[in-house]
């Protein structure tokens, strides 16, 4: 039985925001504001810029407003470290109704002593809170003067939530991060390094690539922001080369790097056996080294000899099966669905909280007719774009979780409570088995679908 | 793991570190989902409702439906007015509740939205309800805003309409489906007729039917909860949680109330059942008697593996108080006992029973699990008993946890057994007993290592 749905279920706004391929011609409203009213899965600023920065683990994270905004912050990525742990620290000022009235610049001060005298970590980030934005804290003044008193870089995130979305967030994050690797002088570059962007080292993705990248003779300086700490952070300015896995949250970093540095990027993609080749030889390519050029393809064929038949094998079980896609970024849709194809998959919905208009354009593109996509949708019109599509599987983030669960559908978590690394050759085949775990699990038996 | 906290203990002035509670709102929205067809509202920018829905989806592991105001910097400045007239609007539309508990944030609470005045100027179809409590979150913690949205639903709703229902009103705090199944289980064997809200109940532990019910069958009526205006009185389970919807009751519609402890072990589940039977004269049937008796049967044959057992509690305070309670019933030594959640009534409370028990420990509330993790550093304990958070304290420490309370978002189906009444008992000494023998076979040498425990 579906839900109690009235037929005019969709307010005429959202119409803009889906679309059909095949069907409608004009391209979808994305980027608008949520409606007011709307069970929107959309997050906000401050959560954009917090799983951006979250990752620098040698960086104090205090969080300026009331305490919700930083328990829900607390260790949420699972991003590991081969260093500090500080950063799973959950800081928070805590502001209280006193804080409201008289201003919570005080209690900010005595927060950011305490901890720069119980830690003397090299940087300190603070981060704004909605609150904070309107009872008129000046956050820039205090971090100022904390930095020169205590000698180290205390950094004010502005991210009070109501000014935008999640996008951007991730914004906001790169000016913080630009604003610490900023160096006075001109430094010189290093050949064959390069910086790493968008990659979180969730499960030890970064790990991953570093090490493919290592073995074709290319030293990743640094990956933005998955394990990073302030020194290494700081070495980013000496790459010739960026290249972007999530777009999303840090194109627009590439993007200023190379206004300032002028450090050239690639976009590449490390999901899926296909993405992972064509980004591992675009790289090779990018610094004409023949070494290079024969290290990779060596590689390559390593890999692919490993992992080419267990997709096979897997792409046999799953032929035919149809996945539906909501994540965060257009990028990385983009990416799975292409992945879905090595696996012999259709996809037939495809959803984001945040894509932009030309990642649109290419997820139409890839797409066959009949695909849905849509943009910020709501539970219930994933719900029932899974329905009428059947859809056996949904990739997305926690809160879809159990939504698809309750619709009897198969359910991939490709955010932050990702178990496995999904990234490279041995992602992809993770990937792929996870899939296939979930689709042929012996639990949906019970369900007559 | 946790590196950084020093054995050294020091006062600090101003800074908190690892929060031991979170915000008003959350709990708003868990009392609200309480309600049989209710929409929780969060009147805020949309992060904190994404946060509290993918908090509470993490800890029952269902969907949470919530709808937000959608704050933008218009609204931040201008008011919210316009944004909640048109949720309203849009709400009832779209998703059709029959009805919606709105809840604040910090942001609309600073910048002074009047909810009374937008609610009536809101443009309600007939028949449809829309409630609402205030928030805001740097004031208490979750549990206030638990204990704030009972409350608004006593003011909006709760009616004396001068005929006497014969009923009694139940407030069973903030706890988990399971427990709210058990009290009822308890009461219909006690043969008396009651009225529970906010019951959670069959709406985040709803069954798999293969369709996705945005409302599912569980949730308090709104015709009880007019009717809870005609009980003749009111247990309210936890003093933090429940005390002040049971005095609204009080207040407006004149229903007698009875704070109780959450009814965890046995101490506390005899006080739940003798007031019940106090209230409606109804005898304590044989059954439940049994049970009682299997509980002890089973302190008896157990006591020797947790007693005198050193344990450190911390989470929200009704849980924390009934289970500081509890343990020091089996003969346990609660050592540290914190909440983040401030009153003082917490540590007077504690502090009571720790005195009677002639037990010495470190009390506190507004306190956080820095502290918490110094304390055991000074001096450790044998068991650890809170929530998920505590198993980053349990790694460093190298100390056991039981999780109990909100949230546990690491472990699966404890949302769905209680550990209020006898039964609940049973659960905890099974937990608490298993955690303790486990790991004593962890450490065991070869020669120690025993199959008969
Ligand atoms: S701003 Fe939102 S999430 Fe943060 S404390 Fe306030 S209500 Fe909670
Ligand atoms: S208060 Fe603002 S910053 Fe905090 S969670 Fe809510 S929307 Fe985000």
């Amino acid at each position: 039985m579906a839900m109690n749905q009235p037929d005019n279920f969709d307010i005429q706004e959202r119409q803009k925001s889906i679309r059909t391929k095949g069907r409608q011609s004009q391209p979808i409203n994305c980027q608008a504001d949520s409606i007011a009213g709307c069970v929107s899965q959309r997050a906000c600023v401050y959560c954009g810029a917090r799983v951006v920065l979250n990752p620098v683990t040698d960086a104090v994270h205090l969080v300026h407003g009331p305490i919700g905004c930083a328990s829900y912050t607390w260790d949420i990525r699972g991003s590991l470290s081969s260093g500090s742990d500080l950063f799973r620290y959950s800081f928070s000022t805590d502001l209280r109704e006193e804080d409201i009235i008289f201003g919570g610049e005080r209690k900010l001060t005595r927060c950011i002593d305490e901890l720069a005298e119980r830690y003397h970590p090299q940087v300190m980030l603070v981060y704004s809170t909605c609150i904070v934005g309107v009872i008129g804290d000046d956050l820039e003044a205090i971090c100022r003067k904390a930095s020169l008193q205590h000698g180290i870089k205390v950094i004010p995130v502005q991210s009070s939530g109501f000014s935008g979305n999640k996008s951007d967030g991730y914004r906001v994050a790169c000016e913080v991060l630009l604003r610490m690797i900023a160096t006075p002088e001109d430094v010189p570059r290093q050949a064959h390094h390069l910086n790493y962007l968008g990659d979180f080292n969730l499960a030890g993705e970064a790990w991953i690539i570093r090490g493919y990248l290592q073995e074709m003779g290319i030293h990743v300086n640094v990956a933005f922001t998955g394990d990073s700490s302030y020194e290494t952070l700081r070495t980013a300015p000496t790459a010739s080369l960026n290249i972007i896995q999530c777009a999303g949250s840090m194109g627009y970093m590439a993007k200023r790097m190379q206004e300032i540095y002028g450090i050239p990027f690639l976009n590449i993609s490390f999901l899926g056996l296909e993405d992972t080749v064509e980004s591992l030889r675009r790289i090779s390519a990018f610094f004409g080294d023949p070494l290079i050029a024969s290290r990779t393809e060596a590689l390559i064929q390593r890999e692919m000899a490993i992992y080419g038949p267990t997709i096979q094998n897997y792409r046999r079980r799953l032929q035919g099966k149809k996945a539906a896609i909501f994540v965060g970024g257009g990028f990385k849709a983009i990416s799975l669905i292409k992945q879905f194809r090595e696996l012999g998959m259709e996809v037939v919905m495809v959803g984001t909280q945040t894509g932009q208009p030309e990642e649109y354009d290419t997820i139409h593109q890839l797409v066959s007719d009949g695909t849905v996509v849509l943009d910020d949708a709501n539970p219930s019109e994933l719900e029932r774009f899974m329905l009428e599509q059947g859809a056996d599987l949904l990739v997305g983030g926690v809160k879809e979780r159990p939504l698809a669960f309750k619709l009897g559908r198969a359910f991939i978590d490709h955010n932050h409570e990702r178990k496995h690394p999904l990234s490279g050759f041995t992602g992809a085949a993770n990937f792929a088995r996870e899939v296939e775990e979930t689709v042929c699990s012996p639990v949906w038996k019970y369900l007559d679908k | 793991m946790l590196n950084y906290t020093p054995r050294e203990y020091t006062e600090r002035k101003a800074i908190v570190i690892n929060p031991a509670k979170t915000c008003q709102p959350i709990g708003a929205m868990y009392a609200a989902l309480g309600i049989h067809k209710c929409l929780p509202h969060s009147h805020g920018s949309q992060g904190c409702c994404s946060y509290h829905r993918m908090h509470l989806s993490r800890h029952f592991r269902d969907p949470i439906v919530a709808s937000t105001s959608s704050f933008t910097e218009g609204a931040a400045v201008f008011g919210g007015g316009s944004n909640l007239k048109t949720a309203v609007k849009n709400i009832f539309a779209i998703y059709d509740p029959d009805i919606i508990a709105v809840h604040t944030t910090c942001l609309s609470e600073t910048i002074g939205d009047d909810l009374p005045t937008y609610i009536r100027e809101a443009k309600v179809p007939e028949g449809k309800i829309v409630i609402h409590a205030n928030t805001p979150s740097y004031q208490g913690s979750h549990i206030t805003g638990f204990s704030n949205m009972v409350m608004g639903m006593v003011k909006y709703l709760s009616q004396n309409s001068g005929a006497p229902n014969g009923k009694i009103n139940i407030i069973p705090g903030f706890v988990n489906p399971g427990d709210m199944r058990e009290i009822k289980r308890i009461l219909k064997a006690l043969g008396v007729d009651f009225i529970m809200f906010p019951d959670t109940s069959g709406v985040v532990d709803a069954p798999m039917t293969g369709s996705y019910e945005m409302y599912p069958s569980g949730g308090t009526r709104i015709e009880d909860l007019i009717d809870a205006g005609n009980s003749m009185a009111t247990l309210a389970l936890g003093s933090f949680a429940s005390t002040a919807g049971a005095e609204e009751l009080r207040k407006k519609v004149k229903v007698r109330p009875t704070v109780l402890h959450t009814p965890i072990g046995v101490g506390a589940t005899d006080q739940l059942l003798m007031a019940v039977s106090r209230v409606t004269g109804q005898e304590i049937p044989p059954e439940i008697e049994e049970e009682r008796g299997q509980v002890i049967d089973i302190m008896v044959d157990l006591h020797d593996q947790y007693q005198g057992k050193e344990v450190a509690i911390f989470g929200d305070p009704d849980i924390v108080i009934a289970m500081t309670a509890f343990t020091l019933e089996m003969g346990m030594i609660p050592r540290y006992v914190l909440t983040g959640t401030p009153g003082e009534a917490f540590e007077r409370e504690v502090n009571a029973m720790l005195t009677t028990a002639g037990v010495e420990a470190k009390v506190k509330a507004s306190g956080d699990l820095f502290t918490l993790q110094q304390w055991l550093k000074e001096k450790p304990v044998d068991l650890l008993i809170g929530n998920t958070y505590g198993k980053l304290i349990a790694r460093a420490e190298d100390i056991p946890l039981v999780r109990v309370g909100f949230p546990i978002l690491d472990r699966g189906v404890h949302s769905y057994f209680p550990v209020v009444g006898y039964k609940g008992a049973m659960r905890l000494i099974e937990m608490i007993s298993n955690t303790l023998l486990e790991r004593q076979d962890r450490d065991a040498l070869d020669e120690d290592y025993e199959l008969i425990m």
